[in-house]
């Protein structure tokens, strides 16, 4: 269980967060809306701690990750997987040594384990294929999947996906969503997913947060939140300017 | 005038802060470099990166370099009647000061450049997050082979630098010059003691540390822009010729 309480964070005197409350419920999926730039991806970067707080915490297991030194804090984050906006792949390995390379650094593996491992995944993600290329030879999906391969190769407990399908059309959009809807269901972990796009996210979503102003405005099931009365939430999803959230 | 000292204080404060993560960084890596697991095929591959691909511009620029002390230790000793002392006066300011310098100037150039820019694209791509996301510390994955690697590439490429350096000063002095070929060498054989080597290579190893430590600091912390990287790269390059300078003084003064 992740418990997000009173989480408050600035950056050079412009606050982002202004009291963030939100738990992510265990093996579900949670998908944060919101417009750009309204916090979304700094409330993602605070659950793994790549971010610290201003004020209020972050509970893992009721564990404040924030608090914890060094050595706990990497214990900790064994727990996540994190798929970022562009995927973050290492550019000077190929797609195979960098979904291997956690295998590698983090457990006592034989290369024939990872080997195995390695294409089982990449399989998961229809990479089957590509695990000797570069990632500057990969489309834009093919990162994104090549990133969700890395992210899921260490089997973890909470899946961290930033904006997985920002810059994709409609149709890859739709192939990731399915995707990762796929991995969760074989590998059941906590999902917590920050996204625009919607209505399509809806569908692989068990809850919705709508963060707004520095606030969550709204958290409910997909269809009670498209059925919201409330203003902010109204005014996302029908794409209006006019309206409660403030927009340049 | 209150506001006034309000930002100069607020920028003495930063400045301050931003010494203190340098050093930070510094120890980390440092520290780091000592924990299991060591990362020995870093090392070797940054080994390859910093001393091996820059052979060629440190062999290149020692070689002009050791020509151009030819001629302008010949025209000086000339007016003393020592031209026979050319060997060693070339040997001497290779040795001890040129050698070492210059061939960390062009290590900054060749190798620091690239490690800024390669880390502050990586903090641009979101790469060291990630690598800090798989729990991999990316200060001992991507800084601390590179410091090792340094402390042991960089002296070997002075000593090459040197040794080269001296061949040119020898081809223009005794071909060109006409200097006698014995008395360019026992010049050498009489006038450098062990001191003079090792005060070499003192400097080439502190120069190391300057060069990977400012270098990969800039590019680590580097803004997550395209400006932000050349802008790192830049301030990596002159901040490490600075340095060098600064502290090849202190050691100059200490050792000599």
């Amino acid at each position: 269980m992740i418990q997000v309480t009173n989480l408050r964070k600035g950056f050079r005197g412009q606050q982002v967060l202004k009291g963030v409350n939100l738990e992510f419920a265990s093996g579900k999926i949670t998908t944060i809306v919101g417009t750009s730039g309204c916090g979304k991806t700094v409330l993602l970067r605070h659950l793994n701690a790549l971010l610290r707080p201003d004020d209020g915490a972050v509970l893992i297991d009721g564990v404040d990750i924030a608090k914890l030194a060094q050595k706990e804090l990497y214990e900790m984050r064994s727990k996540f997987g994190v798929l970022f906006q562009g995927a973050a792949l290492l550019d000077s390995m190929t797609v195979y040594d960098n979904v291997a390379f956690p295998l590698r650094e983090k457990t006592q593996s034989t290369e024939s384990e990872i080997k195995k491992k390695v294409e089982d995944r990449l399989d998961q993600v229809g990479l089957g294929a590509m695990g000797g290329k570069f990632p500057a030879e990969l489309s834009g999906g093919m990162k994104k999947r090549a990133g969700l391969a890395r992210a899921l190769i260490m089997d973890p407990e909470i899946m961290l996906f930033d904006e997985p399908t920002t810059g994709l059309d409609p149709i890859l959009a739709t192939s990731i969503h399915q995707l990762i809807a796929r991995t969760h269901a074989t590998f059941g972990f906590t999902g917590v997913l920050v996204s625009h796009t919607i209505p399509q996210v809806f569908d692989i979503s068990d809850y919705v947060a709508m963060l707004a102003n520095g606030v969550i405005e709204e958290v409910s099931a997909p269809k009670s939140f498209c059925a919201s009365q409330n203003p902010v939430v109204q005014q996302f999803i029908q794409g209006k300017t006019e309206g409660p959230i403030h927009v340049l | 005038m209150v506001s006034f000292l309000g930002a100069t204080g607020r920028f003495a404060l930063e400045q301050i802060a931003a010494m203190g993560r340098l050093f930070s960084f510094l120890m980390s890596a440092i520290f780091l470099a000592f924990r299991r697991p060591a990362k020995f095929y870093l090392i070797i591959h940054h080994i390859k990166t910093i001393g091996v691909d820059s052979l060629s511009v440190v062999a290149l620029s020692g070689f002009f370099t050791g020509m151009v002390m030819g001629f302008q230790g010949y025209y000086s000793l000339r007016k003393f009647n020592a031209e026979s002392w050319l060997g060693s006066a070339t040997a001497l300011g290779l040795l001890r000061e040129l050698g070492p310098v210059l061939s960390a100037f062009m290590v900054t150039g060749r190798t620091g450049s690239a490690m800024a820019a390669e880390l502050g694209t990586m903090r641009a791509t979101e790469q060291i997050d990630a690598l800090d996301s798989m729990a991999i510390n990316p200060i001992k994955y991507l800084v601390s082979p590179r410091i090792i690697a340094s402390l042991l590439a960089m002296p070997l490429l002075t000593a090459i630098f040197d040794v080269i350096g001296i061949f040119g000063s020898y081809i223009v002095g005794v071909n060109l010059l006409g200097v006698s070929s014995g008395s360019f060498f026992a010049g050498m054989e009489n006038s450098i003691v062990f001191h003079d080597v090792y005060s070499g290579f003192v400097k080439s190893i502190s120069f190391g540390l300057i060069i990977t430590w400012i270098c990969c600091y800039k590019g680590f912390y580097a803004p997550p822009m395209a400006s932000g990287v050349s802008q790192a790269t830049t301030e990596s390059v002159v901040l490490s010729f600075v340095l060098i300078l600064v502290w090849d003084y202190f050691l100059t003064s200490i050792m000599l």
